[in-house]
């Protein structure tokens, strides 16, 4: 990043609106690596994502625009924008529940199942769409790819604030600061009183100082640009509920046990097809937001949509510490895995670095984040 | 000179924390059937794994000496260059490719750099010839039975000259008629002038077949007798294998039993794979409240095969049986349903079968029992910690906390993980498979505490062990069992490793 920022053109890439631009063109990729992470600690893989989120871009489109001329869906009338984003996650959920029947309860290997779901949901895609375009989108339904929190800066007007900031994005960064302290102080007192052993208390407050230092500062510059996208508060959201659902209940939890040692998961009673099914339940219906997330973005539902994103989304994963054989891997470190591959891929955009280049480092940087990864792990 | 093919000299191997082999000296004689006898852990197939190399040169003390030369293998390749082929228990074939191609895998016959296919299956069908296994040398593998799979391992061995063979346990997976043939087969290269050492439990075939049979006894070779000039009988070998002092190992024992918590009725279970071989054979057996049931047989016999297929239909197919808890009928066709009525079942092989061997301690101990930290949806993580906590002072599993990895602990601490596991989901009826395999004497103590505690507080425990001093030192009564069947009933005052011994190793047809 600090690299980024000294070589590109006019500091471009630490611009308010820059920082703005990372969050929402790597949503799509994030919200898919928040499912794969999950598959991938399970000891299982999903390829067939990038075209899940095209197949239901399409679905998407056919809900909730007027649909394509003498397509056959006459019949259904436009959907509200919120009915037509609900429904398409169903769908998508749909899509998981088929994949997880043959994965769980058939037996077959994700890899196979998922790579056949590669083809037939992009052909699915290409089905739906008639191989053409559908959109534009209505404006509600393209503000979660491309809106912001309070772009009009009514909040500002309403108390008199100065219009160079975003108030509402300064509120609602400041309140994300605040709660995060109460959580971390909150876990840190119920550990104390239950006799854990805690990090020290300067390194506690350090290292939660720096944290909120840094969200006050992409807070502090994306109040300059538009405000707070709407992509940002749905990962947000989606990166709490997902981190506690893997660290906090049985379900999470299974999930790591099936993948660090399958004999012991089964003989320890866990239904461990139940848990296969419904990770690749949970992954279809996040497929499926994130082709919502692409079509709000692109403004229009396009066959080709999300293609080769299933390997952005394994890439993040890997990058942030999964390990192949599973057992292993957090959401925050998809996170960061996927923060890092696309930091690299707008800075090299904003340095105009050509998509040959840009292919052969992004390669050689999944070979190397993972090769440290293995030999720091061997060291110890 | 000697006429001995093979002296193995004072031979040590340590583990860290165990003597696996202590200044064992073995003496094998040109052209003979060598038995290496001893209870399961004894130490024969440590010694065997040194023999052929696969503990190499410098990880052991003592001396190889073959054929008057001393040795220094370092892996299996250098001892079977030599002529030393070892034929392990669990047959290394590869499944899907032909017999021919079995038989010369890593050694084929090329011409200009490319397999000579007609070559390669008409020596093969020589060799086929040589070990009397009549199938088309171009068959898989996978459609061969066991025994002819053990002919093949033969054979393969045959085409790298042999001059010495050694079988680990080969008539352990074959049937009567199988295991005449092989031992036959045996007799007939012997003709020929290969030497064999043959490692079995089945003291009738040990009588039958062997020149000289060694007996191994906690990692001692004890004494080395001469079946025909000794007239060796089977009793003999038994007191051999057996005979060691019952020292202060086991702490002592006042049962209270009570009434009746678990019995099985007419159980059967057939292989899972092989789906007409039955692998436990109508077993009737109870255990009472606050008593030790200790189920003797040699490793095969069945104990784990029964005690998985019990136990959430783990293992086997077409299962049928009944099982009553306290009088009264249970299903126990998965596995949270078993472990629903009570059961628990801690495995033999805790690093395949028992733990999560990548995460720490806490979650381990709570996996079978998450739904109980549980509130709202979400796991207590901090309630969690304090219940492991408990466990490691209350089990003494010496690690700094909690939080540390399985996988980086000792096994009789590992061991102790898995029993806190199933001790927490209260079960009534706690089945521990082999509870002190590979675990030092003084873990070993502290477990036979806590199975003991366990039994006061009312619980009925089955024991599976492979070492009969262990199921005497702690069983208030013992089962039997061989080939599937349950053989012998003994109660803790009449049992004798002797009687034991003669119970286990009874096989179908005879008694």
């Amino acid at each position: 990043m600090l690299f980024f920022a000294a070589t590109t053109p006019n500091a471009a890439s630490i611009t308010p609106t820059n920082f703005s631009n990372l969050v929402v063109q790597n949503g799509y990729i994030l919200v898919l690596a928040i499912g794969m992470v999950m598959v991938i600690i399970a000891g299982h893989i999903d390829l067939s994502v990038g075209s899940v989120a095209a197949f239901i871009g399409g679905v998407a489109g056919i809900l909730t625009v007027r649909p394509l001329e003498q397509d056959g869906w006459e019949w259904l009338p436009a959907l509200p924008w919120w009915a037509g984003i609900i429904g398409a996650i169903l769908i998508g959920a749909i899509v998981g529940v088929w994949q997880g029947f043959w994965v769980a309860y058939v037996g077959i290997p994700a890899f196979i199942v998922t790579l056949a779901g590669m083809l037939l949901f992009r052909g699915m895609a290409l089905l739906t769409l008639q191989n053409s375009n559908i959109g534009p989108f209505p404006d509600e339904f393209r503000a979660i790819g491309n809106g912001f929190l309070d772009k009009e800066k009514t909040f500002n007007t309403l108390v008199g604030f100065p219009i160079d900031y975003n108030l509402t994005a300064l509120v609602v960064t400041v309140l994300g600061v605040v709660a995060l302290w109460v959580a971390v102080l909150r876990q840190r007192s119920g550990k104390i009183k239950y006799g854990q052993i805690v990090e020290p208390r300067t390194w506690f407050y350090i290292k939660n100082v720096i944290l909120s230092a840094m969200v006050l500062y992409v807070g502090f510059q994306l109040s300059q640009a538009n405000g707070i996208p709407i992509t940002l508060i749905v990962l947000a959201v989606l990166i709490l509920g997902y981190t506690v659902v893997m660290n906090r209940t049985p379900f999470g939890r299974y999930i790591y046990a099936i993948g660090g040692n399958l004999h012991a998961a089964v003989l320890s009673g866990i239904n461990v097809r139940k848990v296969n099914f419904w990770l690749f339940v949970n992954m279809g219906a996040l497929a499926a937001l994130s082709g919502v997330l692409i079509a709000a973005r692109m403004n229009s539902a396009v066959p080709k949509a999300g293609d080769g994103f299933e390997l952005d989304a394994i890439s993040s994963v890997f990058i942030g510490g999964a390990a192949v054989q599973g057992g292993v891997g957090t959401v925050t470190g998809s996170m960061i895995g996927g923060l890092i591959q696309g930091v690299l891929a707008n800075g090299m955009n904003l340095n105009s670095v050509g998509i040959d280049i840009q292919m052969t480092i992004k390669g050689l940087v999944l070979l190397l984040a993972v090769a440290f990864d293995v030999w720091s792990k061997r060291r110890k | 000179m000697s006429n001995s093919i093979l002296e193995m000299r004072s031979i040590t191997k340590t583990f860290p924390g165990v003597v696996a082999l202590d200044k064992v000296t073995l003496t094998v004689e040109r052209g003979e059937i060598h038995a290496i006898c001893g209870e399961n852990g004894a130490g024969k197939s440590t010694l065997m794994k040194v023999l052929s190399g696969v503990y190499p040169f410098g990880s052991y003390s003592g001396d190889i000496v073959f054929e008057n030369n001393i040795k220094k293998f370092s892996n299996i390749r250098d001892s079977e260059a030599e002529g030393i082929v070892i034929i392990h228990q669990e047959l290394a074939l590869s499944p899907y490719l032909s017999i021919a191609e079995n038989i010369f895998l890593g050694n084929e016959i090329k011409t200009f750099g490319l397999i000579d296919w007609n070559k390669t299956n008409q020596e093969a069908a020589k060799l086929m010839a040589r070990v009397g296994l009549e199938e088309n040398p171009v068959t898989a593998i996978k459609d061969i039975g066991v025994g002819k799979q053990q002919l093949v391992e033969i054979a393969k061995a045959l085409s790298k000259k042999v001059k010495l063979l050694i079988l680990d346990e080969p008539t352990a997976a074959l049937n009567d008629e199988d295991s005449a043939h092989l031992l036959d087969l045996l007799r007939h290269l012997k003709g020929q002038g290969i030497t064999s050492i043959i490692i079995s439990h089945k003291l009738n075939e040990i009588e039958a077949i062997a020149d000289t049979t060694t007996i191994i006894r906690d990692g001692h070779a004890i004494e080395s007798l001469h079946m025909k000039k000794d007239s060796v009988s089977q009793e003999r070998i038994i007191k051999g294998m057996v005979g060691r002092e019952m020292e202060n190992r086991y702490p002592a024992r006042h049962p209270e039993i009570g009434e009746e918590i678990l019995r099985v009725e007419n159980w059967n279970a057939y292989h899972p794979i092989d789906r007409n071989r039955i692998v436990v054979d109508d077993i009737s057996m109870n255990v009472r409240r606050g008593e030790i049931v200790g189920l003797a047989g040699i490793m095969g016999a069945g104990r784990t095969e029964f005690a998985r297929s019990l136990f959430g239909h783990s293992y086997g197919t077409n299962i049928s049986g009944k099982v009553f808890k306290s009088g009264k009928e249970i299903k126990v066709k998965t596995i949270s349903e078993a472990i629903d009525n009570g059961l628990a079942y801690a495995t033999e092989d805790r690093k395949r079968y028992g733990l999560n061997l990548i995460e720490d301690i806490k979650r381990n101990i709570s996996l079978a029992s998450l739904k109980s930290f549980v509130s709202m949806g979400l796991v207590n993580n901090n309630e969690e910690f304090k219940k492991a906590s408990e466990y490691r002072d209350s089990m003494n599993i010496k690690a700094p906390s909690v939080l540390s990895i399985t996988g980086q602990l000792s096994g009789g601490n590992q061991q102790k993980v898995v029993l806190s596991k199933w001790i927490n989901v209260n079960p009534d009826v706690l089945i521990l498979d082999e509870p002190t395999r590979g675990i030092d004497v003084g873990a070993k103590y502290e477990i036979y505490l806590i199975i003991q505690r366990l039994a006061a507080e009312g619980k009925g425990i089955i024991v599976i062990s492979s070492e009969l001093p262990e199921l005497l030192g702690i069983c208030d009564r013992i089962y039997a069992i061989a080939e599937g069947r349950i053989t012998g009933e003994v109660e803790r005052k009449d049992a004798t490793p002797e009687l034991l011994m003669k119970y286990m190793t009874m096989e179908k047809g005879r008694s």
